[in-house]
């Protein structure tokens, strides 16, 4: 028999409205794929990251809580200034992603990588793994780019989808290589 | 040591907080009180020292909003029936729970009686941590737990029932069986106690 004890409804049908918090995050559907929006409380974007299900969403909102503050929440308010950066750059009417980051997640190697290649490959350019090493002095590293790269918690935003393999092709790319195709087709119709 | 992103707990656990808040407060103060031991979680979370038990830690926090919650009533009205907690409102009342009668009676048990059997039974919490919410013993929450659920059989016993003659195999005190009474269906036998 159900005990009234365990059956006593709650006394609302709403989750709690918290306010105020260090992190905020929402899922955003884009036209590239399901992503992450991860800010700061100060606005600054730490992951714009593709999360294709609940697990990959899981994986990076725990190292947002061990990187920054566990006290993270699903809060789409927070988000709307990167969303909307995001949105214009994707429709084209920006040429960037146009919000202040924070590489918190990335390692020491992965930050200088992604800053180089933010700062010296424009929209619609490309380059390779191997140029890239060369440019942040590890010539012989284009594997670690590589593997840098993939793990890249600002995607989009810091464009890691103009990196290609010198052999030729897309090469791989976190949110699927016809994501990274999209981008480059993207960049080179209004380049 | 790592604590899981605070949402999931908010999302785990929303439901047995109100629920707990509701058992505690009554069903017109439950989202007050609610709110308020979300904002007090949120603002400790980061200074919490264990990741194991965060249920617990949240209906822990609850029932320390729950009691404030009283002790505020109590001042700003010090004449104030506590059974009044269940009492329907003049203002939109939430829906009344299908067993309003018993949420009345155990309103109007002693406090201490009153969380701990709730703390037990809504917040499915073991005596330990019910003991740890109280600032007492594992002994003394059961014996709260078992106090409040005498008191609750006493109460609830149809009277009509109670004059019938009574099976000698299942005396009305200690009756699991006795489907009349509805605090019978609630808590049969406490799980923890070898009884």
């Amino acid at each position: 028999m159900t005990s009234p004890f365990a059956t006593l409804a709650p006394a609302t049908d709403r989750p709690p409205a918290l306010s105020a918090t260090d992190v905020s995050y929402v899922v955003d559907d884009t036209a590239v794929g399901r992503m992450l929006l991860v800010v700061r409380d100060d606005g600054r974007a730490l992951a714009t990251a593709y999360a294709p299900d609940g697990a990959a969403e899981d994986r990076w909102l725990q190292r947002v809580a061990d990187a920054v503050s566990p006290r993270v929440l699903r809060r789409p308010a927070d988000t709307d200034a990167v969303r909307r950066a995001l949105e214009d750059y994707l429709s084209g009417r920006a040429r960037l992603v146009d919000v202040p980051t924070d590489l918190v997640l990335a390692s020491d190697f992965q930050r200088d990588v992604l800053t180089r290649l933010a700062t010296t490959v424009g929209y619609g350019e490309r380059t390779t793994y191997a140029r890239l090493a060369a440019a942040v002095d590890r010539p012989r590293a284009a594997r670690a780019v590589g593997t840098a790269l993939g793990g890249n918690p600002l995607c989009v935003t810091l464009p890691c989808h103009r990196v290609l393999p010198a052999s030729g092709g897309v090469g791989g790319y976190a949110g699927g290589p016809a994501a990274k195709e999209q981008l480059l087709a993207l960049e080179s119709a209004r380049g | 040591m790592s604590l899981p992103p605070f949402q999931q707990l908010v999302d785990d656990h929303w439901r047995d907080v109100s629920r707990l808040a509701r058992g505690l407060v009554g069903p017109v103060h439950a989202d007050d009180v609610a709110q308020q031991a979300w904002t007090q979680a949120l603002a400790a979370y980061p200074r919490l020292r264990s990741a194991r038990n965060l249920r617990s830690w949240l209906l822990t926090v609850t029932h320390r909003c729950a009691m404030d919650h009283h002790r505020r009533a109590r001042r700003s009205d010090p004449h104030e029936d506590p059974g009044s907690m269940a009492v329907a409102p003049v203002v939109a009342p939430p829906a009344e729970p299908p067993d309003a009668d018993l949420w009345a009676h155990v309103a109007a048990l002693p406090p201490r009686q009153r969380d701990a059997v709730v703390l037990r039974f809504v917040g499915d919490l073991d005596h330990r941590a019910v003991a740890a919410a109280l600032g007492t013993t594992p002994g003394m929450s059961r014996r709260l737990v078992s106090d409040a659920l005498a008191t609750l059989r006493l109460d609830l016993v149809d009277p009509l029932d109670a004059a019938a003659p009574v099976d000698a195999a299942a005396p009305v005190d200690t009756a699991a069986s006795d489907a009349a009474a509805p605090v019978d269906a609630a808590a049969p036998s406490d799980p923890e106690d070898p009884s």
